[in-house]
């Protein structure tokens, strides 16, 4: 044990080991978990769980609980009209009364997608662990945490006992060298992340981001990129706690306090890998070969630079693959060797936990520049969290969106996932800033492109996909 | 949860690499607050078409009816965690899925709903494949927990990876919190020294 204790350790090996409270024979450890974010599309089999065996929730002020999958987006003065997500939203806030759990409800500023809203209050800290019953839980991994979704079984099993089940995961670096070219934002880093290693890649692994391109980043890009760690097969994403991440925690309501600020800052400056740690896998991009990305297919890992075109199933390496290329095209409605910039939309998506923070709409607002959203093109823009949109407001932000034409909403998941009534009709094409291009995603039938938010915002204006940086210099 | 011993099913072969949880069960079932009924929503937008009408999806065909074990390609069960989907898999009676990779929490996620998940090299994986393409009596294939294998109507005999506290649970039906629960001192011994520590974690 202390042989292992001194050999240079990841960052990942480090929360991992301050987490252990009891390792078994066969390799699995009970984890201590110290935060639990609750929503209400995976919880309401774990509450009743625990009321049916008559356990408690053993640590009430570890959770935080909020609605934001189901919540409408407009007109939320009139509540929720489908009844099952109405359902589903009351039986969570019931279920926090009778738990004890604190929980944002519709009406609370700080109301809103649940993985904006923990970095946003300080609940996420470097060195935790966290969990939520959600997969974008990798999200908070951009504050050196080790953060990762579960499923509602495991959600119960945290609620009861604090602690869950687990193995160690593997680790894996990917190092993003040098600097990003203009117009080349975190979204389009970690896009070209998933295309070279695919949706597989890091099955299995806990990605650690790292390289000049990756400290660069401010916070918001960094959770862009932990955010997606799922898309790549990975169950958490993670990047070194540096001074960019205290200056964004300092004076968080939930970040820790004057008395224990230095103290915490003296552990989480340990953290970081120690040089010559181990990495089961490495990978290494470049960042100045990055262009703004485009998914063209129905998997995050059918992705190309904006300049390119469709593929063709031809050039196909297999059969399989070909296979999956038809029949992405076919769904995605697109011919072989099209040019990407020639795809026409009818939608266009701005917001979810990868790109719905106060940093993403201001990058919008600046392409956008006084001009109009394209004929016949419904733009969407979803704040990621009521203080977001507060934020968003008290910047001037919202004019700028409103008088261009955009549709300016209230907090939620919206149409990253279409589970409320904001979704795209079958055949629609939607340029989105959201994670998942799968089939049926937003909607049955619709078609999603992901990019960043200034290549949606660029696609917006002009009606079809866009290389923001030929409309910049326009 | 039941527990998993010994199996013997049809076996329904869904020949696709990655497919994710939303294709699994769609969204608009998961505003559910129960375990039990989402079978209607299995694969639904596969099974039916726009109009609500029956595709003919595989297992629907009658030669797959009663079918326990689902084959599948790589990556099964990528993407959202909801635990939605292995429900509606068990709601409709699959107790094994047999494919060449799955992705975690998926994978995890079956272990805790009595649900087998068998990885199989890639060859070995096509002969499963191949037997499940047949339909009926002949797609019977055994999964033995126990022994760690698969046998086939062929006369092969597949053996498995499964890691043995899981294999343990499954076996006997074991609920996972109740075991946790036996470790309740260690946990609050864990929390003392981290609150000494780390006071802010708990303020
Ligand atoms: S915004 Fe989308 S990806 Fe993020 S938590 Fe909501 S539904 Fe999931």
């Amino acid at each position: 044990m202390t042989e292992t204790m001194s050999q240079p350790r990841t960052l990942f090996d480090k929360i991992w080991d301050n987490h252990v409270v009891e390792r078994r024979d066969d390799g699995t450890c009970l984890l201590y978990i110290d935060r639990h974010l609750v929503h209400e599309v995976t919880s309401p089999q774990a509450f009743e769980g625990l009321r049916m065996a008559g356990r408690k929730v053993r640590r009430p002020d570890a959770t935080l609980a909020v609605a934001d999958h189901n919540v409408p987006t407009a007109h939320r003065e009139k509540g929720i009209a489908e009844e099952d997500s109405r359902i589903q939203v009351e039986t969570l806030e019931k279920n926090c009364r009778e738990f004890g759990v604190e929980m944002y409800g519709m009406d609370d500023p700080r109301q809103g997608i649940v993985h904006i809203i923990g970095p946003e209050q300080g609940m996420t800290q470097p060195g935790m662990t966290i969990v939520c019953g959600d997969s974008h839980t990798s999200t908070h991994g951009a504050f050196g945490a080790l953060a990762f979704g579960i499923g509602t079984s495991e959600v119960e099993h945290v609620l009861a006992t604090q602690t869950l089940i687990q193995r160690p995961a593997k680790n894996m670096r990917v190092t993003v060298d040098g600097k990003r070219p203009i117009g080349t934002t975190a979204k389009d880093l970690i896009l070209a992340i998933i295309g070279k290693i695919g949706t597989a890649g890091g099955t299995g692994h806990v990605i650690e981001y790292a390289g000049e391109a990756i400290r660069e980043l401010s916070m918001a890009g960094r959770m862009t990129v932990c955010n997606m760690s799922i898309e790549a097969g990975a169950r958490a994403g993670m990047i070194a706690p540096d001074e960019t991440t205290f200056e964004y925690l300092k004076g968080r309501p939930m970040a820790p306090k004057a008395g224990n600020w230095e103290q915490a800052l003296e552990v989480w400056r340990g953290l970081p890998s120690d040089p010559g740690a181990h990495y089961d896998k490495e990978v290494t991009l470049h960042a100045s070969e990055i262009e703004p990305q485009v998914t063209w297919g129905t998997s995050p890992q059918d992705v190309l630079p904006v300049s390119g075109a469709i593929p063709n199933p031809a050039d196909a390496r297999d059969d399989g693959q070909r296979r999956a290329i038809e029949r992405a095209l076919e769904y995605m409605g697109l011919t072989p060797g099209a040019k990407l910039t020639d795809v026409k939309l009818d939608k266009v998506f701005i917001g979810s936990c990868t790109n719905g923070r106060i940093e993403d709409l201001r990058e919008v607002a600046k392409v956008v520049g006084g001009r109009h959203v394209a004929d016949g093109v419904h733009a969407m823009i979803v704040p990621g969290s009521g203080l977001v949109k507060e934020q968003a407001e008290e910047e001037g932000l919202d004019k700028v969106f409103v008088e261009a034409g955009f549709d300016w909403r209230d907090a939620g998941c919206s149409m990253c996932l279409a589970m409320n009534a904001d979704r795209l009709q079958p055949g629609e094409r939607c340029a989105s800033t959201s994670n998942r291009n799968f089939e049926g995603r937003q909607g049955r039938g619709g078609r999603t492109h992901l990019m960043s938010p200034a290549m949606a915002a660029a696609a917006a204006l002009t009606g079809h996909i866009t290389d923001v940086r030929e409309l910049a210099s326009s | 949860m039941d527990k998993f011993t010994k199996l013997t099913a049809i076996a329904v072969p869904l020949e696709r690499d990655n497919v994710d949880t939303d294709m699994i069960i769609p969204k608009q079932f998961l505003t559910t607050i129960k375990r039990t009924g989402l079978s209607r929503g299995l694969f639904y937008e596969l099974r039916y078409d726009e109009n609500g009408k029956p595709t003919e999806f595989v297992l629907d065909k009658p030669e797959y009816k009663g079918a326990q074990i689902l084959v599948a390609g790589e990556n099964f069960g990528c993407g959202s965690s909801r635990e939605h989907a292995p429900w509606a898999l068990l709601d409709h009676g699959i107790r094994c899925v047999i494919a060449e990779s799955f992705a975690d929490i998926f994978y995890n996620n079956c272990f805790k709903n009595g649900i087998l998940p068998v990885k199989l090299p890639a060859e070995q994986l096509a002969a499963c494949m191949a037997i499940a393409k047949r339909g009926g009596e002949a797609a019977m294939m055994t999964v033995d927990l126990e022994s760690q294998t698969v046998a086939t109507p062929d006369g092969d005999s597949f053996p498995f990876e499964v890691e043995p506290f899981r294999k343990h649970c499954l076996l006997n039906g074991l609920d996972d919190i109740a075991l946790t629960l036996e470790d309740a001192d260690a946990i609050s011994a864990f929390e003392g020294k981290q609150r000494q520590a780390m006071p802010w974690l708990y303020s």
